[in-house]
């Protein structure tokens, strides 16, 4: 079978150009690191980091039933939604398993923007376009139209605002606006995957460029650094937030992953996985995401084994060097009655058990609030 | 880039500075260039026996885990108990302070698996 060539968005030649190290990630060439990971993963802590986003899902759904549309094909419900705001959803098949996660904003009564991840675009789009087939709703896809640089930090605002005509702080958190940013006509959201105060620009493709100068040079200015994939699953592990592939995916309901808020099932009508979720939520989920902090010697990773005894009770699904806490911190599946916080479970690491305390997540909270 | 002319070194990128009937091992600048941040070590215990080109510990970066390869056969006499907390030295001084292991030698005279500096330069600069 011949390999497809990989997506490049419109930075990689500058990427390339800082000395990034290169990777193929969901069919699409990303940096992984432009130097040391830890070193940005503390600038979007302590100051701004710069990401390259352009890979990700952009998905326009218009029309007079857009809302109920999509509140049919959906978890979440996004007739509840303002104008100019935004929901973290689902979208999952017929048995409850997850398809993706996603963000919806709402851009306008009948028009809002769904945003996927990069590896699921093609499959959320030709899904949610199947599921929209009886609606007065159009589905466009604007994935391969649309970049997205994102700006993440306690100092994202005053990177951001001398380039943008939108009054930042009136911008709240899980908002989003239209505007101009460096001149270039956008979507600017304060939505992120950091844990921190910040940013995600969406302009036109060929825009993306101009833009990503812009806010490189301002970021650099504010002692920023330009941001690899490398660093943002450090963060987003440290903010507690899943990932898809890992913590997240078909063989996973809302609810197995301490996401049934997200679900709506008080919503009217029906919605797709409607029957399985009501069913999941009566049954209760067989296994529980559960946050770690290891208290031996070791990193917990991806596949190990986590025990109760002499029992295997789990895997972990993510896991690192927290470069904030200074300790491994890992995301896994573990029996329901294993998972209180507090109980101390052992990791299978190489020949070692290595003992780790389960933790509510996120591991870590920025400490100021928009 | 040239690595210091007075060690021997491994395909696996470890170098070695042989002290009389001991050698001191580590990983090259490259090795931990190419790991990134280096966030983890495990070394074996003192006393244990190891065979050269078998797995004797393991470094870890922040996205890998990567074995160690023991250069030469011996016995752990000393560990560099820095690393424990302070991984990183082998990232800034990975042939001064982010030593790995001493080993006493089974056979001081049997080195001839070893690469030079200008070897190794060598087999880097290949790729």
């Amino acid at each position: 079978m011949t390999e497809s060539v990989p997506h490049e968005t419109p930075l990689a030649a500058r990427h390339e150009q800082l000395g990034a190290r290169m990777i193929d990630f969901s069919g699409w060439r990303m940096p992984v690191q432009y130097g040391s990971i830890l070193d940005e993963h503390r600038a979007v802590r302590e100051r701004v980091g710069l990401f390259d986003l352009s890979h990700m899902g952009e998905l326009m759904v218009e029309g007079p039933e857009a809302a109920a549309g999509l509140a049919a094909a959906l978890v979440s419900d996004p007739t509840a939604l303002s104008i100019g705001r935004a929901q973290y959803s689902m979208i999952v098949a017929p048995d409850g398993g997850i398809i993706d996660d996603l963000i919806v904003y709402r851009l306008a009564e009948d028009r809002f923007l769904v945003v996927a991840n990069a590896g699921n675009a093609e499959v959320v789009s030709d899904t949610l376009a199947e599921r929209l087939t009886k609606r007065r709703a159009i589905l466009d896809d604007q994935s391969l139209a649309t970049g997205l640089v994102a700006i993440q930090g306690p100092r994202a605002v005053d990177v951001l605002t001398p380039l943008t005509d939108i009054d930042l702080s009136a911008l709240r958190y899980y908002a989003i606006a239209e505007g101009t940013v460096a001149g270039i006509a956008g979507l600017i959201a304060r939505t992120g995957y950091t844990g921190e105060d910040g940013f995600e620009v969406f302009v036109e493709w060929s825009r993306t460029g101009e833009l990503w100068d812009a806010l490189a040079a301002a970021t650099q200015a504010a002692n920023g650094l330009p941001v690899g994939l490398g660093a943002r699953d450090t963060l987003r592990l440290e903010a507690g937030m899943p990932l898809y592939g890992n913590e997240l995916d078909r063989t996973t309901t809302p609810f197995d992953a301490g996401l049934g808020r997200v679900v709506k099932l008080e919503k009217d009508g029906d919605f797709v996985g409607r029957a399985a979720l009501e069913r999941a939520v009566a049954e209760g989920s067989k296994r529980r995401l559960v946050g770690l902090i290891v208290e031996g010697r070791g990193i917990a990773r991806h596949g190990y084994a986590i025990h109760a005894g002499d029992r295997v009770t789990g895997a972990v699904t993510s896991g690192t060097q927290s470069p904030t806490l200074g300790v491994p911190i890992a995301m896994g599946y573990v029996a329901p009655a294993d998972g209180t916080p507090g109980t101390v479970l052992d990791i299978a690491i190489r020949d070692a058990r290595v003992p780790a305390r389960v933790v509510d997540l996120p591991f870590y909270r920025r400490r100021s609030t928009t | 880039m040239t690595v210091p002319a007075d060690l021997r070194y491994t395909r696996d990128h470890e170098w070695v500075r042989i002290d009389g009937d001991e050698a001191v091992v580590g990983i090259t600048g490259y090795a931990a260039d190419q790991l990134g941040d280096i966030v983890f070590v495990e070394l074996p215990e003192t006393g244990k026996q190891l065979e050269a080109s078998r797995p004797f510990g393991v470094v870890e970066s922040v996205k890998a885990v990567s074995d160690l390869f023991a250069p030469l056969t011996g016995e752990v006499v000393a560990t560099n108990d820095a690393l424990t907390g302070g991984p990183e030295l082998v990232n800034s001084d990975p042939y001064g302070d982010g030593w790995m292991i001493r080993l006493r030698l089974a056979d001081p005279n049997d080195l001839e698996d070893l690469l030079d500096a200008d070897a190794y330069d060598a087999l880097v600069a290949a790729g």
